[in-house]
């Protein structure tokens, strides 16, 4: 009894990270590549939301989990639009921009459910799992690592794709400068406003994507305000990381297992409200920020729209 | 400047100009940056443009360099009129810029800064730069580590891969912003050198300065500029014909009219007596832990008295505002001790020094010297807010604090509309000005002085130069920091110079000063 208890606990905490850790992967990958280049995307949020309904109601409308992920990727990357036109072109100031994006998006994608689906919740069909073979049947882990949807394998692909972008690449060092030092890469001849808009728009498919799995293979539906907060979770980090994929891969596992918590403790029987449990991740936030948030090192113009001839 | 014509088409046999400036104007809201320009930069030229600060120097050189647009006038290119549009559209012009402040991504290497601008679908290709950069920097004698960090460069490390990048680019223009103001006396002869090889390879070089002494070593043909305007131009020939003297005499009248010599060529008296007198600043075995970006103090001792100057030179960023902090309290020391006035202050904070008669002028006026949108009035009170008879139980006594700051005003000769402008709205030199009133003020018995001249036009330095020695001959202690060697050779009875937070050696201010001290910074900057 004690052996199954803590094998069913294992395999359903394990396997609840990883769910959940993907939406946080994938926004803290868009993040990191916005901050690099000097923007503070605080608009994250909003653009997951976006992507989590026009990506649910593609999946529900045409009947297919990818095409849902396209329709998520879409609605992100116009919300990213508005950003990048608002923030890098004009330069408003970045936060403002990015909060009000996000609580207006919030509410137009509420309302508009509200307005389609009135009080009903439609499910989608169970999403189609790809076994790994051979590695989901070792006990314990193999079910819980190697038994998900392929968007999981791409976003932990998506961390090496990244890591080549940023030491192997041109554009890699664009970003970079454009984050550092915008005017050095202006007078080198790169626009610094075309990199940065560049980096946002990724930013706002990327957390489209991420919100699209939040909604349709995550929850199987939509509910009004079902990002809560991963996008700010992202941002967290993002500027954890200090520019490192890899670091955003553990952090977004880290958190994961945090929000798994929930399910697996009454998978084990055990009786916490649930409202106690849902503070576990941002209370992982906190503390994360007092033991490494002294270190981080940001790039020094994050939040600073470039105005050419300014010294 | 009209009448130039027939001057200018005798100058085209030597060569055809690649960059012709007519008639260009740059307005700002309020100010005439660029009045009426006329220009022709030819190619195996050193072309100076000379002028202080605010003659528009670096609003000519953004013209050039495609970061800002004339309102009037035309930029013409190989003969033909060019709107230059973009950064990007001046280096495939083929016009490359060396800025004042340095434009590499300290978090990038080297090879990383170079190959910044490449198309962005390549892959960085570090082989085939190396062996471009290496030939280039063969030909020039530079020794450049591709694989540093740029961070990790010293100023004149950062200016040559800036150099090399402009060249490697296939720059036939070749533009250094004050290329000079940071770097060391052997730095500025290397800098020298590099470009009399260049215009030799038939480059044009544009070199702005406002030092007199470098236009005459190093140009080919001088413009001077001031107050935006365009006021002389002297032509290579003649230049050959006239010898150092009689060219800085030249440039002494076309800058600042009657006066003769070079005004900064002051040398200090010597002051035998102060010997004898009780130091009235010590400090023995200061030390400060390195931190980002500076390299902390190591066992600085040094002795101030009554009436003498001590200068600290040295490279920026060697501990010196460090030091100046240490001693005004603003920061603590990890070690050592600090007497003044025969008392341990080490452990005083600033207010307790500053009451004692400890005053310290810091070179971020508009930083930590001053709140900008607070009234000259009150600025000239920062330090003692709260305190009467400015104050009296919390509440502010206006006429107080109106007539306190009216008679500093006179008496420092501010330039100010009234005592209750905001400090922000006024120019450098007056908000300078306003600083030593207040640190000068009732009480002062030793002051720290850090940059004190750093970003002021000739006039301002000048009248600041002499306020420095008017407070030393009141019998006040004075510590100069300067990073800039005429500066201190006018001022200091002794000069210490400080590299990388340790002093490595302290000269007496006499002749051979100025070699002793120069060799001191070089021989630990390089």
């Amino acid at each position: 009894m004690d052996a199954l208890f803590t094998q069913m606990f294992l395999g359903a905490l394990f396997f609840g990270a990883i769910t959940a850790a993907v939406p946080l992967l994938l926004a803290g990958l868009g993040e990191q590549m916005s901050e690099k280049a000097g923007v503070l995307n605080i608009g994250i949020e909003g653009m997951m939301i976006a992507g989590a309904y026009f990506g649910f109601l593609t999946a529900y409308q045409a009947e297919s989990i990818w095409l849902g992920f396209i329709g998520g990727a879409a609605a992100g990357l116009a919300v990213a639009l508005v950003m990048a036109l608002l923030c890098v072109r004009l330069g408003l100031n970045q936060i403002v921009i990015g909060i009000g994006l996000t609580l207006g998006l919030e509410g137009l994608t509420a309302l508009l459910h509200h307005i389609q689906f009135s009080r009903t919740y439609p499910r989608l069909p169970a999403p189609q799992i790809l076994e790994i073979p051979l590695l989901a049947d070792i006990p314990v882990i193999g079910p819980a690592l190697f038994k998900h949807h392929p968007m999981v394998y791409l976003s932990v692909a998506l961390v090496f794709v990244m890591i080549f972008l940023y030491r192997r690449t041109q554009f890699g060092l664009n970003l970079q400068a454009a984050g550092d030092k915008p005017a050095a890469l202006d007078v080198a001849g790169v626009d610094v406003a075309t990199t940065r808009t560049v980096a946002v728009l990724a930013t706002g498919a990327l957390a489209g994507i991420g919100g699209a799995y939040l909604a349709n293979v995550g929850a199987g539906l939509f509910v009004p305000f079902i990002t809560n907060g991963a996008g700010f979770l992202g941002i967290v980090l993002a500027m954890l990381a200090r520019g490192r994929p890899m670091w955003v891969l553990f952090g977004a596992l880290l958190f994961g297992v945090s929000l798994a918590l929930t399910t697996a403790l009454q998978v084990a029987g055990i009786n916490i409200p649930t409202d106690v449990i849902q503070m576990i991740p941002f209370l992982a936030v906190i503390v994360m920020l007092v033991v490494f948030g002294r270190r981080s090192s940001l790039p020094a113009a994050l939040g600073i729209p470039y105005q050419r001839g300014e010294r | 400047m009209t009448a130039g014509s027939p001057n200018s088409s005798a100058d085209s046999s030597i060569a055809e100009p690649i960059v012709t400036l007519s008639g260009v104007t740059k307005r700002f809201p309020g100010v005439v940056a660029n009045d009426d320009i006329d220009m022709a930069i030819r190619p195996g030229e050193v072309h100076v443009l000379l002028g202080e600060n605010g003659a528009g120097k670096s609003t000519l050189i953004g013209l050039l360099s495609g970061l800002i647009a004339p309102d009037e006038g035309t930029i013409a290119i190989d003969g033909r009129a060019t709107q230059i549009a973009s950064p990007r559209h001046a280096l495939a012009l083929g016009i490359g810029t060396v800025f004042q402040h340095t434009m590499l991504v300290p978090t990038l290497t080297v090879a990383e800064n170079l190959l910044l601008g490449e198309p962005w679908w390549r892959r960085p290709r570090k082989e085939s730069l190396q062996r471009r950069i290496e030939d280039l920097s063969k030909s020039l004698g530079i020794e450049i580590d591709l694989d540093a960090l740029a961070a990790d460069l010293s100023l004149g490390e950062q200016q040559q891969v800036e150099i090399l990048r402009a060249l490697s680019r296939n720059s036939r223009v070749l533009i250094l912003d004050e290329s000079t103001s940071m770097l060391t006396p052997e730095g500025i002869e290397e800098l020298g050198d590099l470009m009399r090889q260049l215009v030799k390879r038939g480059l044009a070089v544009v070199f702005i300065t406002h030092k007199l002494k470098e236009a005459a070593a190093f140009g080919d043909r001088i413009s001077v500029l001031k107050l935006g305007r365009k006021v002389g131009e002297i032509s290579p020939d003649r230049f050959r014909s006239l010898d150092h003297d009689q060219l800085i005499a030249e440039f002494v009248e076309m800058m600042f009219g009657k006066r003769s010599g070079d005004p900064e060529d002051v040398v200090r008296s010597p002051h035998p007596e102060l010997r004898d007198r009780q130091p009235l600043l010590s400090v023995s075995g200061l030390t400060l832990a390195p931190a980002r970006g500076n390299p902390g103090l190591n066992d600085i001792a040094f002795d101030v008295r009554p009436g003498e100057i001590l200068g600290i030179a040295g490279i920026d960023g060697n501990g010196q505002t460090q030091l100046a902090r240490v001693l005004a309290g603003q920061q603590r020391a990890d070690g050592g001790d600090i007497r003044f006035d025969g008392k341990p202050v080490t452990d005083w904070p600033v207010h307790a020094r500053r009451d004692a008669g400890l005053r310290y002028l810091t070179d971020d006026r508009l930083g930590e010297g001053t709140v900008g949108s607070f009234p000259v009035s009150i600025n000239l009170l920062l330090k003692q807010i709260g305190d009467p008879p400015f104050w009296r139980n919390g509440i502010e006594q206006t006429a107080a604090i109106d007539a306190h700051a009216r008679d500093l005003i006179r008496q420092y000769d501010v330039r100010t509309p009234s005592e209750h402008t905001p400090i922000g709205r006024l120019s450098g030199g007056n908000i300078q000005k306003a600083l030593l009133a207040r640190e000068l003020a009732e009480g002062a018995k030793a002051v720290i002085f850090n940059k004190p001249t750093y970003g002021l036009d000739l006039a301002n330095t000048l009248a600041t130069r002499s306020r420095i020695g008017d407070v030393a001959q009141s019998g006040k202690a004075v510590l100069l920091i300067s990073t800039d060697l005429d500066e201190l050779l006018a001022l200091s009875d002794r000069i210490a110079v400080l590299s990388a937070g340790r002093i490595v050696g302290t000269v007496d201010n006499e002749p051979g000063a100025r070699n002793a001290v120069g060799r001191l910074m070089g021989g630990l900057a390089a």
